[in-house]
């Protein structure tokens, strides 16, 4: 009746976020079906909705919210017997491959999310899929705000999702973490799809806005939630290390106007000190006790950015042999460019461009702009000035976002004042 | 259903790279593992027509098709298997993936 503002609904189901994971992975684990876990998830919580405020909280929620959605699940079997049926078939052949094992009794919900994690990432599944029903299975987002997060409208979003559910559910793709044997060759695609999250979140492709924080702090609250589920795993540890350490410096990362400010001239007692300590440690348990993987070694890259006191201070020859180690791992062209402008800082421009120049005829490369603004930058830092602007209006026609595209006109502007 | 897609194809139209005990080996393992509902090998393609037939019901047949395509049918196994984890495993294991591809596809399920 009353429609104060703020009123506790919005704040409710905000705390369901978390619990819609879980119910959600509990459900598939047990039915064997994302659709009618759904379906049947999202029926518990509007019940939640509406009874918690009048009955109170029950003192096992997530056990309450289980035996609501379990309930309305067999509703449904009941209403519908071919899909029973079909659905009873499937289950059958799950458990002969991969038996659901005992609840936990001490849990008030288990924590299943994992499986669900490698479905969602599971290579058989477009990379765009992954990332979308990630977000909508795992962080908990409606299908509208996968749309928004990814400028994409809501009825083009929700094809993809149901695109990837049906691909899933006809293919067989199966909702279990794999052994210890494939986990290897599986890892590295699940931490992708939350990186690719969180690199969409902190440089947008396109569009208005340089960063898009929510969806890089989703990423966050996803690695954090892997990182509980596999402690083991260090890589886990270094992507959510990495994440952080970027995302410390968001608040310095942008001017008052929204306009790109470079790691040269950020003001570092911007940086989220807390956040720093809290990636550090991650960092350091990734590179500990065995050879590294590639998050462990960016995350350590960040690390030292982010001890600096500032940019020219930096251990350049560190982040060299930093850069030197993630390309021995898996060597790309992009980690080449990165490697070029810390060898600068290191050995001066003219050693940077020479490393620059050498990777001209790489295809990868071509309307990568950040690689011609690298280019433009050194040039200027050279006092090379025309072939300097040349290259920053090449960069200038690639750039995606229109913070990128002002920050490089400035660069320009500056540099056409000084030469004229 | 797993075809098998060769693209390295020799003279007589026969994928090439693998040995017939390879072949034999892993026909062996999926008839043992009880997986097994059919399979063929298909005949060289040199030995392939194509029919088709027009709006008007005007019948076309023609030699071939030859390999324009790069990665040609060259035999197929259809298997029980409970998800697609394990069928992505035997496709792995089969000697045809490795101088060519298979292609995983379900069965289509008409609720029958």
């Amino acid at each position: 009746m009353d429609e104060r503002p703020g009123t506790p609904i919005a704040s409710v189901e905000a705390v369901f976020r978390e619990e819609r994971g879980r119910l959600l992975a509990a459900l598939v684990r047990r039915f064997g079906d994302l659709d009618l876990a759904e379906e049947v998830t999202s029926e518990a919580i509007e019940a939640a909705l509406a009874r918690w405020p009048v009955d109170g909280v029950p003192p096992k929620p997530g056990a309450w919210l289980m035996t609501t959605a379990r309930r309305k699940a067999v509703d449904r079997l009941r209403r519908d017997q071919v899909f029973a049926t079909r659905l009873a078939i499937l289950r059958v052949e799950a458990d002969r491959a991969d038996p659901v094992p005992p609840p936990d009794p001490g849990a008030d919900l288990p924590d299943e999310r994992l499986q669900l994690f490698f479905t969602c990432a599971h290579p058989a599944l477009a990379a765009e899929d992954r990332t979308a029903l990630t977000l909508r299975c795992l962080a908990g987002l409606t299908t509208p705000e996968v749309a928004r997060a990814f400028l994409l409208p809501t009825a083009t979003m929700a094809k993809r999702i149901t695109r990837a559910k049906k691909k899933i559910s006809e293919a067989r793709i199966p909702f279990r973490v794999p052994g210890a044997d494939e986990l290897p060759e599986r890892l590295p695609g699940v931490l992708q799809v939350v990186y690719s999250i969180f690199t969409e979140g902190y440089a947008a492709s396109s569009g208005p806005d340089l960063l898009r924080l929510d969806l890089a702090e989703e990423a966050i609250r996803l690695a954090r939630i892997l990182r509980r589920l596999l402690p083991q795993q260090r890589e886990v540890a270094g992507l959510l290390g990495l994440m952080l350490l970027v995302h410390a410096r968001r608040e310095a990362r942008t001017g008052p106007d929204g306009e790109l400010v470079l790691l040269e001239e950020q003001d570092r007692l911007r940086w989220d000190a807390p956040m720093i300590e809290e990636g550090t440690v991650l960092v350091t348990v990734a590179l500990t006790g065995g050879p590294p993987g590639p998050y462990g070694v960016q995350g350590a890259i960040a690390a030292v950015h982010a001890e600096a006191a500032d940019f020219a201070g930096t251990d350049w020859p560190q982040i060299v042999a930093l850069y030197d180690v993630l390309n021995a791992l898996g060597p790309s062209p992009v980690v080449a460019v990165n490697r070029a402008v810390a060898v600068a800082m290191r050995d001066g421009p003219q050693a940077g461009l020479d490393l620059l120049d050498e990777l001209a005829a790489e295809p990868l490369l071509r309307g990568y702009h950040p690689y011609i603004a690298a280019r433009a930058d050194l040039l200027e830092r050279l006092g090379r000035d025309s072939q300097a602007a040349e290259a920053y209006r090449e960069a200038l026609d690639l750039a995606g976002t229109e913070p990128e595209r002002e920050l490089i006109r400035r660069r320009l502007a500056a540099i056409e004042r000084g030469g004229s | 259903m797993l075809m098998i897609m060769a693209n390295a194809i020799d003279e007589q139209g026969g994928a090439a790279g693998c040995t017939v005990e390879d072949w034999m080996a892993y026909d062996k393992e999926v008839q043992d593992a009880g997986i097994m509902v059919s399979g063929e090998s298909l005949a060289d393609l040199v030995t392939a027509t194509t029919v088709r037939v027009a709006a008007d019901g005007a019948r076309t047949v023609t030699d071939g098709p030859y390999a324009e395509t790069r990665e040609v049918l060259g035999g197929f196994y259809v298997i029980d298997v409970p998800d697609l984890d394990a069928a992505l495993d035997w496709a792995a294991r089969c000697p045809g993936a490795r101088d060519g591809s298979i292609v995983v596809r379900p069965i289509a399920d008409f609720g029958g």
